[in-house]
């Protein structure tokens, strides 16, 4: 479905080379405005491109996301309602962040667990040691090689 | 005749990594020294022959040799001679190609230069590197060979990527090849190991300075990618987390983690499990790395999914390698002896911590670059993992081990006492909290994060030159001692010092573009004006121009400041032959204060141009601190006691000398 459809222009504007993104006569008036659409479209993927927010991208989709962000946001909508607008256009995958939720839990915890996990191994391995002091005593042959260093320091 | 020359170069080679591969691994197990002696011979011939094949394919390249699918594929006779010698890398199968010579060439350099290693040690490192080697030569010979024929040969070439075509690109890949595969030499070393069931102080020496080298050569070469989009691709971003990118930075952070944890096996002769990990994960990404980016998997699963063989079989070394190694870990690391005890607040701790902390923050990148490529593969469902994702998970992770770092050096080994560590910084935290009220100060406009990133990058440059007053006695003894002892400091010491300095200027980089970056967009007709930063861009006019192998029309701008023309600067909109491919090169102005950055756009229906300008403050702080973490890497590298005394074995068991 969408998806040939995405590919096969993806194709084309991979062909594509460097981008120019905002255009001057997208610019809001309101520079309040217009920092809030700037800094929502970073937070957009561009669909037909690969691994670019709409606000690198001078693809005509991008475009017209860009202007759509900025015709809510002067209808007076809040970001998170101007966010919730392309997710329920675009699906999900028009999302650079992608949303908190049980599918994504790997995603967003996953590096924090693999550092507490690390923690709590050093801690546990840490414990162990003490516990069973692992350095045998001295040999005879050390003893005296022992005292032989420090009478000799 | 010659490409035949080159193509049976390519077939002996392989031939002789199999025989580099099993003939040393058996005389090792046999304990037959004369047999092993055969090892670094082995390695020095499959580098010649590679050598050969190399040549052989460049040479094709710069006669742009049609009969040649690769070149006629990659090339054009119209090219510049520099990109037709880095066109030989700048594609699928010629990169494969340079990928094994520079693993023959590190595999040479284990022969030549591993002169003091125990003959057991060095002939199955040098057999792992074979192994390495055969597997890419297998795929090379099997589905990836540059020398493969086209009958009738065509006129001419459908050219190289014109965004390729550029020095910084040209010299990109063989740098980053020279890090990603030059952890294979670590991984050698620790398989060696495993198999040998040994791990000790010498074993870290010998490992940290090919690990060093390969971690140099990384930095230069993710830096070099980073400036080459800066200026190529015409916005100014320098950072994209990009899969392609990140596929070099995991590599990078674990390299990072495993110079730190080897130190400590150096001195302390502890972490030595951990270490090991450390040296098969390095290397692990940069096979994943080589995966991601030969397979075709990132542009789409679907792309991978037509054309299979390729991914398929790299897929393959990959799990063959990596679930090897991990196998063999899991059943010999647990017989490894533990290392000494230290105490929670010490040097070793530190680092522990250190590693902790990259090895997490490597796998944010990991997990976000391969998540949505996991998702889809499981239910098909497609998600974006993008910048913001990476800033934040990224972000919260490095924070700590940046704010940590000027700490570790104060720490001592075994037991600190970390207050006192704390107190000798007070006068980084001075001049980090001056740094920080100072950019609180002259900041017009920006996040009131901003601030506190300055006093960060404050605190790490300040805080590594603390370190290195304190340790030459700096203003605490007369001058002349000082300077004596600052000449008797070891290099490993130095460059500690300089590549801690070299982050702090690159936060200081990042954080100043991030935060005080200033765009103007605008149409504009010749003669008039766009401010900027204090500045005036003047759009002169544009004039057409022909080139080498493209046509372009070239926008001048003259940049005025008050009443002095500070410079002029060139911005071009490219057309390559043959493939009609537009680029469009950027007009730099580099002040100490930042670079002014001016790109010309598409002209509008009504003739005017729309440029972009941007002031980009301190943006080449982030290279600078780069080279800089280069330059401690060499000077580390360069350590007399890498070269004099060389380790041996009976050394490792006598107390290690905790001098630093």
């Amino acid at each position: 479905m969408i998806n040939r459809v995405l590919i096969a222009i993806m194709a084309f504007w991979l062909s594509v080379g460097p981008s120019h993104a905002v255009q001057p006569d997208e610019v809001l008036a309101d520079p309040v405005l217009e920092t809030r659409a700037r800094n929502l479209s970073m937070q957009f993927r561009c669909l037909v491109c690969q691994n670019q927010s709409i606000d690198d991208s001078d693809a005509p989709l991008a475009r017209d996301l860009r202007i759509l962000i900025r015709e809510r946001l002067t209808a007076g909508d809040s970001d998170p309602q101007v966010v919730d607008h392309l997710v329920s256009r675009y699906g999900e995958f028009v999302l650079l962040k992608p949303r908190f939720a049980s599918h994504t839990l790997v995603l967003w915890l996953g590096p924090f667990a693999i550092l507490l996990a690390g923690f709590i191994f050093v801690l546990h391995k840490r414990r162990q040691q003490v516990a069973a002091p692992s350095e045998a005593p001295l040999s005879g042959e050390e003893a005296k090689r022992l005292e032989k260093i420090l009478k000799d320091s | 005749m010659i490409v035949e020359t080159g193509h049976f170069a390519l077939l002996l080679a392989f031939a002789v990594a199999a025989y580099q591969m099993l003939v040393p691994l058996y005389a090792a197990e046999m304990g037959d020294e004369r047999l092993m002696r055969v090892a670094p011979t082995a390695a020095v011939v499959q580098f010649l022959l590679l050598a050969i094949a190399f040549a052989v394919l460049t040479r094709a390249y710069v006669t742009s040799d049609f009969s040649l699918e690769n070149v006629w594929a990659n090339s054009h006779s119209a090219k510049p001679l520099v990109y037709k010698i880095s066109g030989v890398w700048g594609n699928h199968e010629g990169s494969m190609l340079l990928w094994v010579l520079i693993l023959a060439l590190f595999s040479a350099a284990v022969a030549v230069f591993g002169g003091s290693l125990p003959p057991g040690l060095k002939a199955r490192v040098i057999a792992v590197q074979g192994s390495i080697s055969f597997a890419f030569l297998a795929f090379i010979v099997l589905v990836s060979n540059p020398f493969w024929r086209l009958d009738p040969a065509p006129a001419e070439g459908k050219g190289l990527n014109p965004i390729l075509q550029d020095p910084a690109l040209a010299i990109h890949p063989p740098l980053l090849y020279a890090g990603y595969v030059g952890l294979s030499v670590a991984f050698s070393f620790a398989i060696a190991a495993l198999i040998e069931g040994r791990v000790d102080a010498a074993w870290a020496r010998w490992v940290r300075p090919w690990t060093l080298a390969a971690w140099m050569f990384l930095t230069v070469g993710i830096a070099m990618g980073s400036w080459w989009a800066y200026y190529e691709l015409g916005w100014g971003g320098w950072w994209f987390w990009d899969p392609v990118e990140n596929a070099s930075f995991m590599p990078w952070l674990i390299a990072t983690a495993l110079l730190h944890s080897a130190i400590v096996v150096e001195k302390r002769n502890a972490l030595k499990v951990w270490t090991i990990l450390l040296a098969i994960l390095a290397f692990s990404l940069s096979l994943v790395g080589t995966f991601l980016v030969r397979s075709g998997v990132l542009t789409s699963v679907h792309a991978f999914a037509v054309d299979p063989a390729r991914g398929v079989f790299i897929l393959l070394i990959l799990c063959l390698f990596i679930g090897g190694a991990l196998t063999l870990y899991a059943w010999r690391a647990p017989q490894l002896q533990a290392g000494g005890l230290f105490s929670p607040i010490s040097r070793e701790s530190a680092l522990v911590v250190n590693n902790l902390l990259l090895t997490a923050a490597a796998a944010a990148v990991f997990i976000g670059t391969l998540y949505p490529l996991a998702l889809e593969a499981i239910n098909g469902n497609k998600i974006s993992v993008g910048p913001p994702y990476f800033n934040f998970t990224f972000g919260i992770l490095i924070l700590p081990l940046l704010l940590l770092v000027p700490l570790g050096p104060m720490m001592s080994w075994k037991r600190a006492d970390a207050w006192a560590a704390a107190q000798r910084l007070w006068v980084a935290a001075l001049i980090a909290l001056a740094g920080g009220i100072l950019s609180l100060v002259i900041q017009i406009r920006g996040p009131w994060l901003a601030p506190l990133g300055i006093a960060l990058g404050g605190w790490l440059i300040a805080g590594s030159l603390v370190e290195l007053a304190g340790r030459i006695k700096l203003f605490s003894a007369p001058t002349a001692v000082s300077w004596s002892r600052l000449r008797g400091l070891p290099g490993q010491a130095i460059g500690m010092t300089l590549a801690h300095l070299g982050v702090g200027v690159m936060v200081l980089g990042i954080v100043a573009v991030t935060a005080w970056r200033q765009e103007v967009i605008k149409e504009m007709s010749p003669q008039e004006v766009l401010e900027i930063a204090g500045s005036k861009v003047i759009f002169v006019g544009e004039s057409p121009l022909t080139g080498p192998n493209y046509s372009a029309t070239v926008g001048r701008f003259r940049i005025e400041r008050g009443k002095t023309v500070l410079t002029e600067l060139k911005s071009e909109k490219r057309v390559f032959l043959p493939s009609r491919q537009p680029t469009t090169e950027v007009g730099i102005y580099p002040m100490w204060t930042g670079d002014l950055y001016v790109v010309m756009g598409d002209q509008a229906p009504d003739g005017k141009r729309t440029v972009r300008a941007y002031f980009n403050p301190l943006v080449n702080f982030i290279w600078f601190g780069a080279v800089i973490m280069f330059i401690g890497g060499a000077v580390s590298l360069f350590d007399r006691r890498y070269r004099i005394g060389a380790p041996t074995r009976a050394a490792a068991s006598e107390p290690v000398p905790a001098a630093e």
